[in-house]
């Protein structure tokens, strides 16, 4: 019975960072601006989280690190496009090579460093219950705090008046500036947010997934964030919901791997992209809906006229 | 004291001097009409008043207190509130959240939409808080833009060209809610170049050309045509269809055409039956937003139905066929936008050209086999023909497409496709935004092409050209075309009512029932 329990906490560690990436990324654009840098935020939040770990001895200013490392670097995206309207597809893209290089820099000498693991609560008999205690009372903070996020998120688009402001601005830039809306204020805002998510995505991988530094180890996952929040139709509980199913695919195929069905390995590992993109293309079927959360500035850049 | 009083206001762009040096006052309780053709500079005047756009020079007195307007937030805190041209609505948004938008300060979307049905109510402008604004027809769009402004209880409205989008009934409508405003002690900034509608509703009116004032009047005191001397500096050639022609063959001919909405924010079209013969002009009005761009896509080809009998040209079923083999068949297209569309900005006339008649005129402008080589000395010599016919001023001999001002822009577009004298022409909203003696030249254009055998279809909302160019005139509803009408016995008032969607046969359906009850 403990082994259900195990699968399912497993499911969930791999999904958490994949759901904190697209969560930022859903923010950043239902403003209108597409941040196609997601990966290599992730990397440089997973690399300077682990660094600070590793020099301070505490995770936890490690993930406040992380953080911070991937609110910055998103700002270097920020002035380039939304200040000086760059390009944003070049430059997200840009970004993603300029994270995964440096952060091989910055974590060269940390390569086979020992890192220390965020620790999972522990709550006295809570914890200890069979079955579900583990799973509801026994995770790592990075697993609550996403779960906060995704509601906070949900809370803040559609209940208040600054999520209605930033709403607007993804539907029709020119009509908010017309409006009296700072466009490039909110943009620059939801970027940061953004950034800062991928980069606690980045430190749930060096500090909770596998608490070492290894280049690249993000391995495609900010782009299957990116994914995730086009499939979802911008709408946070579908990202959850695609984020889990994204995990329970990856997981459920690894053990299909090890008990060996005879099935190819490769198209086994092709699985949990096939499983997520069918899945949320078949609840996304309603193309009014899809069209009416799809933010209509998506990816243009706003130069206000005065 | 006047209310607002504006002195030398000066906007520059560059080399443009769009308002040079502007005097205007408005007075407590009066509708102002402000006046002038396209490119007058009058939406940039209002967007200065309004802080979208900062003056260059000038001041603003309002209330005798100079005041500066930094932003539209500081324009509504002063009592300024604005009615936009292109409506600054968010369609994914429901009406509610639209005027919350508007608002300063945290107040519940629940509370605001409250009290946009109370305000709608008490100036007979009907909404529906929940609706989400893709699902509204323009009119209603227009409505949410009123009350968002009359929510903030400013003491001077503008509008920027309110009706062009509206029915006449519906116009009347808002001329009711404007008397209301004004009754209330309110005044109304009225943008317009409507010159019997601002001598209906308008106590005073100031005329604008080319940035500068060219009179301020009382406009009821002034004739139509004296108006429209302020306005465009010399008299406009009229145009006319002249007289009844015999009409020929049968060119266009739609049957039961039926094409399902292909986004939320389309209009599908339904049994739409059409006839077009030779020698005639067919106008299809209609308020924007009722199927318009969908037909012109349908007759076009850029979006082909999958039967192809729907729509026969020259006897040939065609429905199924793309644009390029309708332009083979002699058909001819110039759809609305024209940046992006009817043209490519970036690249020169000479280009534009060729990218819509490389296949009609392949002879011409092709050469060397499969490699299609241009021909650059037919081209350019086919680009200076068609400046010259149609009257295109440009700077240089072949410049790029977007760097003309939009009316010699939509006479190169209209000239390109007249040159190949198409048997078919279809074109939408032919002088949209196009100063009048430009128009004036394109309708001229059209009409000579009818006149020389050919089937011409004009889709637009302007019913001053519908009149002028038309021998036939139907009206298109959502996405239903009625049945055409010689011009002579067409009324305004009657192509008002089927805009409304009162068709025949609602009237007919109606007075059927009577009939059978007798027997």
């Amino acid at each position: 019975m403990d082994i259900a329990q195990n699968i399912l906490l497993t499911i969930m560690t791999a999904a958490t960072p994949l759901l904190i990436a697209a969560i930022g990324e859903l923010v950043v654009e239902r403003s209108g601006v597409l941040n196609l840098g997601v990966e290599g935020m992730m990397v440089i939040g997973a690399v300077c989280g682990f660094a600070a770990t590793a020099l301070t001895g505490s995770p936890w200013v490690g993930m406040l690190a992380a953080i911070a490392a991937g609110a910055f670097f998103s700002l270097l995206f920020g002035v380039l496009t939304l200040s000086l309207a760059a390009n944003q597809v070049a430059t997200g893209l840009s970004l993603t090579l300029l994270g995964l290089g440096l952060s091989g820099m910055i974590g060269e000498s940390f390569v086979g460093t020992a890192g220390v693991k965020l620790g999972s609560i522990h709550i006295p008999v809570l914890t200890e219950i069979p079955l579900v205690g583990r799973l509801v009372f026994g995770q790592d903070p990075i697993f609550y705090i996403s779960l906060m996020l995704t509601g906070g998120v949900a809370w803040f688009l559609f209940r208040t008046r600054a999520g209605l402001t930033l709403r607007a601005i993804g539907d029709n830039h020119a009509s908010a500036h017309a409006l009296g809306i700072n466009v490039l204020k909110v943009r620059y805002l939801a970027v940061m947010f953004g950034g800062a998510c991928a980069g606690l995505a980045g430190a749930h991988l060096s500090l909770v997934y596998t608490p070492q530094w290894v280049e690249n180890m993000t391995a495609g996952r900010g782009w299957i964030a990116l994914a995730l929040v086009v499939f979802a139709s911008w709408r946070p509980w579908r990202v959850l919901g695609g984020a889990y199913l994204f995990g329970a695919v990856s997981i459920g195929q690894l053990h299909a791997q090890a008990l060996g069905f005879g099935i190819p390995s490769q198209f086994l590992s092709a699985l949990p992209y096939v499983a997520t993109i069918v899945v949320l293309v078949i609840i996304s079927r309603d193309r009014r809906l899809t069209l009416m959360n799809t933010p209509a500035s998506l990816g243009q850049a706003f130069v206000p006229d005065r | 004291m006047p209310l607002l009083e504006i002195r030398g206001l000066t906007k520059v762009f560059g080399s443009l001097r769009a308002c040079d040096g502007i005097d205007l006052t408005i007075a407590p309780g009066e509708i102002h009409a402000l006046l002038g053709e396209n490119g007058a500079g009058k939406s940039t005047l209002v967007k200065m008043l309004f802080g979208v756009l900062e003056p260059t020079a000038g001041t603003i007195d309002w209330k005798g207190q100079p005041v500066r307007i930094g932003s539209p937030r500081e324009a509504r805190a002063t009592g300024i509130g604005m009615v936009f041209q292109h409506f600054s609505l968010f369609e994914a948004l429901t009406v509610a959240e639209n005027i919350a938008l508007a608002l300063d300060g945290n107040v519940a979307i629940d509370r605001i939409a409250e009290e946009a049905r109370r305000l709608s109510d008490q100036y007979g402008l009907p909404l529906d808080p929940h609706a989400h604004v893709a699902d509204l027809s323009v009119g209603e769009r227009q409505r949410i833009e009123i009350v968002r402004t009359l929510l903030q209880n400013p003491e001077l409205i503008i509008l920027d060209e309110p009706t062009s989008v509206l029915t006449p009934q519906e116009a009347d409508k808002l001329f009711e809610t404007l008397e209301k405003l004004r009754g209330e002690g309110r005044s109304v900034l009225y943008i317009s170049h409507r010159l019997e509608e601002v001598q209906r509703i308008c106590d005073r009116a100031t005329v604008l050309r080319h940035g500068k004032v060219t009179g301020a009047c009382n406009p009821r005191a002034e004739t139509p045509s004296s108006l429209a001397r302020m306005m465009v500096g010399s008299e406009v050639a009229s145009v006319s269809y002249g007289g009844a022609q015999a009409p020929g063959e049968v060119l266009v001919e739609v049957r039961k055409l039926n094409a399902p909405a292909r986004t939320p924010f389309a209009v599908a079209l339904r049994d739409i039956d059409l006839t077009v013969r030779a020698g005639e002009v067919i106008a299809i009005a209609g308020v924007a937003g009722n199927g318009q761009s969908e037909l012109f896509d349908v007759l076009s080809g850029e979006v082909p139905v999958s039967d192809a009998e729907s729509v026969r040209i020259a006897g040939v079923a065609a429905g199924s066929k793309g644009i390029t083999a309708r332009r083979l068949m002699g058909c001819s297209f110039v759809p609305e936008e024209r940046h992006g569309h009817a043209a490519v900005p970036d690249m020169n006339l000479s280009g534009n050209l060729v990218l819509s008649r490389y296949a009609s005129d392949r002879k011409t402008f092709l050469s060397g086999g499969w490699l299609d080589l241009i021909n650059m000395g037919p081209v350019a010599a086919a680009t200076k023909r068609i400046s010259a016919a149609m009257d295109v001023r440009k700077s240089q001999e072949d410049p790029p497409a977007g760097s003309l001002s939009g009316g010699n822009l939509q006479k190169f577009i209209v000239g390109r496709e007249l040159d190949r004298q198409p048997r078919v022409m279809v074109v939408n909203q032919p002088t949209w935004g196009v100063d009048a003696g430009a128009a004036s030249r394109i309708r001229q254009a059209l009409v000579d092409l009818a006149k020389s055998g050919s089937a011409v279809i004009v889709i637009s909302q302007d019913l001053d050209e519908v009149f002028e160019i038309s021998s036939r005139i139907c009206v298109i509803n959502e996405g239903r075309l009625s049945a055409p009408e010689p011009v002579a016995s067409m009324t305004r008032e009657r192509i008002g009512l089927l805009m409304g969607g009162f068709h025949d046969g609602t009237a007919r359906g109606s007075a059927m029932p009577e009939a059978s009850h007798a027997h």
